[in-house]
């Protein structure tokens, strides 16, 4: 089979990178970016390069932020409370719980999760500046908010046991049936943690 | 030619999963029928998904797969064991970090091997429910390498064959096992072994885990046991593991706290 010209190859290798995207997906990407005119290429450019040069991580929660700021704007912003952290695994996580408007308490992005099966260690997650900034003592409560899955589990667990000596209210998001579900479908584990997390009525 | 069959039951463990477009996962499978495979689960990361929780690493399945077109597609799951004390102990997570890690390194795709599949199940109830599994993770190591065709020679001397006797040892990767005093200057590559590490290691080697988990090696020997295997592990694997740090991480975490 005759090659394609070097510059589509490479932009079909670049997109084959992507999580989720499989090599008949990137070969689709590329051709259309080819198909489009210059001024989608340029901007596209131009976008993934900014993304890079100008976002920095917030020197106190580890959110993205613009580059140059001191602090972004929820850990600069006066209004809110700093004795609740809630702790995410990565920026997203903070997109999602700001766009429910419940929590006007402050963040903490590990970014990342231990992965015990791929050898992500607790050194390799922000964990460290979490305990000093517990250890300044403002924080009254930290709520963990890493994923109901093993990692975000095991996650959960060693945060607890290193922020149990600290002295602070430790919580985890509640995890119980999902709205909509129905209990024959639910699995053991998603059931026996709701049954351990029920409120009375 | 018969068309391959388009569905398959059967009892799972769940190794690993990696997210894969936009709700959907990949995960990696260790079937009793068919032993390692690759299916997905479409929704999984929903949190409405009815498959998401059945689906998590370390859990013993029952799953019912069809044939899709890249991959097979799981459309039932059920939990047999979600093993939730090994969720909610580190040390026990990192133990069956450390076997799930292990049998997905010493399989490939598609190795039918219904006694590693036990051998996986039983061990994983065992570090679920033992007070201490680090007997259990060690017989799960000796049995792997016998069931992976790697057991290693631990009654006589690679070399000169003549049994071993009762004194301090080494042990060589290359060869497979262990090489006597007299023949261990032939084999600058053999490491030296301690007589009662090798005891424990024979002794978990010959025997039904009944009897095996009855061994309690001092903190020496144990150390000593867990070192040599791994190092013997890296050297059929020829790459490093990634949980024995995160075990030691865990264990270290322990120590600090008593
Ligand atoms: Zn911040
Ligand atoms: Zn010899």
């Amino acid at each position: 089979m005759a090659g394609l010209p070097a510059p589509l190859e490479a932009l079909i290798t670049a997109f084959e990178r992507l999580p989720g995207i499989g090599p008949k997906t990137a070969s689709r990407l590329a051709f259309f970016i080819l198909r489009q005119p210059d001024e989608v290429a340029q901007q596209l450019a131009e976008a993934l390069l900014a993304v890079k040069s100008q976002t920095a991580n917030c020197p106190v929660c580890f959110n993205i932020m613009l580059a140059g700021q001191e602090r972004c704007q929820i850990c600069a912003d006066p209004r809110r409370d700093e004795s609740q952290l809630c702790v995410v695994e990565d920026p997203l996580d903070v997109l999602v719980i700001e766009r429910t408007g419940g929590f006007l308490g402050r963040y903490h992005v590990l970014q990342g999760v231990l992965n015990p099966i791929e050898g992500i260690g607790p050194e390799q997650l922000r964990i460290r500046p979490l305990i000093e900034r517990v250890q300044e003592g403002r924080v009254r409560e930290v709520i963990i908010a890493t994923n109901p899955s093993m990692e975000g589990d095991a996650t959960a667990l060693y945060l607890r046991q290193q922020l149990a000596p600290l002295g602070v209210r430790i919580t985890r998001l509640a995890r119980g049936l999902p709205m909509g579900g129905d209990l024959e479908y639910a699995d053991q584990n998603t059931l026996l943690r709701a049954l351990a997390g029920r409120q009375e009525l | 030619m018969p068309a391959p069959p388009r569905t398959l039951s059967t009892e799972a463990v769940v190794l690993r999963h990696s997210d894969w477009g936009e709700a959907d996962r990949v995960l990696v499978l260790f079937t009793r029928e068919q032993g390692k495979v690759r299916a997905l689960a479409k929704g999984a990361r929903k949190m409405l998904s009815r498959k998401a929780g059945h689906l998590e690493p370390f859990t013993h399945v029952k799953v019912l797969l069809a044939l899709g077109k890249d991959f097979w597609i799981v459309t039932q799951a059920e939990t047999l064991n979600a093993f939730l004390s090994i969720r909610s102990d580190l040390l026990r997570t990192a133990y069956a970090a450390l076997v799930i890690e292990l049998l997905d390194r010493f399989t490939s795709d598609d190795g039918e091997n219904p006694a590693l599949f036990q051998l996986l199940v039983n061990t994983l109830s065992r570090i679920a429910s033992l007070e201490d599994p680090f007997i259990a993770v060690q017989y799960y190591h000796l049995r792997l390498l016998d069931l992976t065709g790697f057991r290693p020679q631990l009654f006589n001397c690679l070399r000169c064959g003549k049994e071993i006797q009762p004194e301090n040892q080494f042990f060589d990767f290359q060869e497979g096992g262990v090489i006597c005093p007299r023949c261990a200057p032939q084999v600058p590559t053999a490491r030296s072994v301690s007589l009662n590490t090798l005891k424990y290691l024979r002794h978990l080697q010959r025997s039904p885990f009944e009897t095996a988990q009855r061994a309690d090696p001092a903190p020496s020997e144990r150390n000593e046991m867990e070192t040599l295997l791994e190092g013997y592990f890296t050297y059929l694997l020829e790459r490093r593991l990634n949980t024995p740090h995160f075990l030691n991480e865990i264990r270290r975490e322990i120590a600090s706290r008593r």
